[in-house]
């Protein structure tokens, strides 16, 4: 592990997206317009603070899932990746070096999303503000661990692509976000235990509901933490020195 | 008798379920230009990419400034540039420089002596993606010169140059093993062959000849490298795994 390739790794991450504006564009600009657009459609405050909480956890992962396994199919389909492996930097250099990049990105994201719900649409916070930007932050990193993973089974950015419906829209649906976990059959129940997404809808509502900060956002913390390293470890095992 | 940089023994490689290196042993002198030369889709790539430690191999020893390819060890030692350009098009050359610079432990001058050495001043602060196809190739060779490398694996390093930048290239390259430095370069054109202290040259995963350019001239009894490299492929039919 080597601070100054990690840092390195940021910086580059971080400078490529700067060169892109566009990507900038959109990735402040669509949750915004989304979160607007849901406030209106929703159009009563109660419904609001429901959903509109959830959909800042969903966000993040949603884009970063998105991003991440886009830029890591690109490195291993344009050779830098191989070429990095012939570099002093460790796969855990990289990794982290992503997880920055991209959490960094997730904050300034969630932030400003933050800021417009909490003023202009009336978003209700019951919770601290920090604990809205941990999970956010939190989720914006599972949604990155995730990518990196996904991307490994990509061959064509195409592909990539197409995890997202496939690995985010069934989480999504089970996550609470339509129906209320309790709710659920008892399979669909047992399925949405064991998929990490439904911990960051549960961490985003307990912010909004409990002025403290509850034992059920901790361990929903500590779950989401736990699917990151889990999810890291996987990617960390798809980037291999040697290859066919 | 001068010291092995590369020593490879018994080398074999299988992609899928065919072997495309077949038992390779040689050695590579430090100091010394060696060419690796042969058609496309001879096992060049993947013979450097076995050397540079990148490529899973199947059998077979290939030992690298004492250590064995791909050690942690040789990750400062060993430049590498792939065929097709390994650098980030969404970055501009110097930031591509500047990253990995910091990855290798190089100083920060050295950014600004690969961009002189590789004629890249004018591009330094242009874009990856909109260089020209030979500024985008030498962007990424740039990267390998990075740092203190003593052996440089480069592939194809002059396809798609105009002939005046394929003689600095070759400048270049003969400047560099001038001061100890030690190349494998890859190339299908034979009149770069001539430039290179010693030849290998391949054909369908084996090594039909290792040997200097003055050395394959005689023993093939031609002055022209391309005729001689015809002679040795008619004197050996191309066996198939």
């Amino acid at each position: 592990m080597s601070v100054r390739a990690t840092t390195a790794t940021t910086w580059r991450i971080h400078t490529q997206l700067r060169h892109d504006h566009r990507t900038i564009g959109l990735l402040l600009g669509v949750p915004s317009v989304l979160m607007i657009l849901l406030r209106y459609v929703i159009n009563n405050p109660a419904g609001f603070d429901r959903f509109g909480p959830m959909l800042l956890g969903v966000f993040p992962l949603v884009v970063m899932f998105v991003v991440t396994s886009v830029a890591t199919l690109r490195e291993r389909t344009t050779g830098t990746l191989e070429r990095l492996m012939t570099t002093p930097l460790a796969k855990l250099d990289l990794l982290a070096g992503y997880a920055l990049a991209f959490g960094l990105t997730a904050l300034i994201q969630v932030a400003v999303v933050a800021a417009i719900s909490l003023t202009w649409l009336g978003l209700k916070l019951t919770g601290p503000l920090w604990a809205l930007l941990v999970v956010a932050v939190l989720d914006a990193v599972l949604g990155m661990a995730l990518g990196l993973f996904a991307s490994a089974f990509a061959r064509t950015e195409f592909q990539a692509v197409q995890f997202m419906p496939a690995l985010i829209l069934p989480q999504a649906l089970l996550s609470g976000l339509v129906v209320p976990r309790g709710q659920m059959s008892g399979f669909l129940s047992a399925l949405s235990d064991v998929l990490p997404m439904s911990y960051g809808v549960d961490a985003m509502q307990q912010v909004t509901q409990h002025t403290a900060v509850t034992a059920a956002l901790l361990r929903d913390m500590l779950i989401i933490a736990g699917c990151v390293v889990l999810a890291l470890a996987g990617g960390a095992a798809t980037l291999r020195r040697r290859t066919p | 008798m001068p010291a092995s940089v590369i020593e490879v023994r018994n080398l074999r490689v299988v992609r899928g379920r065919r072997e495309v290196l077949h038992d390779l042993s040689f050695d590579v002198f430090r100091g010394s230009v060696t060419g690796l030369i042969g058609p496309s889709g001879c096992g060049k790539t993947t013979l450097m990419r076995a050397i540079v430690g990148v490529q899973l191999v199947g059998g077979g020893t290939i030992s690298v400034l004492g250590h064995l390819a791909g050690n942690r060890a040789l990750r400062r030692s060993v430049g590498y540039s792939t065929q097709d350009a390994a650098v980030y098009a969404d970055l501009t050359v110097a930031e591509n420089l500047r990253y990995f610079a910091a990855l290798l432990r190089a100083p920060r001058p050295d950014v600004d002596r690969v961009i002189g050495e590789l004629g890249l001043t004018d591009a330094r602060g242009q874009l990856v993606s909109d260089l020209s196809g030979g500024q985008l190739h030498r962007a990424s060779l740039a990267v390998a010169l990075l740092g203190k490398p003593e052996l440089l694996v480069l592939d194809e390093p002059t396809v798609g140059l105009d002939p005046a930048l394929r003689q600095e290239l070759w400048e270049l390259f003969r400047g560099l093993a001038g001061r100890g430095l030690t190349l494998v370069v890859s190339s299908h054109v034979m009149d770069e062959a001539a430039r290179c202290d010693r030849l290998l040259l391949m054909r369908d995963g084996h090594i039909l000849a290792d040997d200097t350019p003055a050395g394959l001239r005689a023993a093939t009894g031609t002055p022209d490298l391309d005729e001689a490299f015809l002679r040795l492929v008619s004197a050996r039919p191309a066996t198939r795994a």
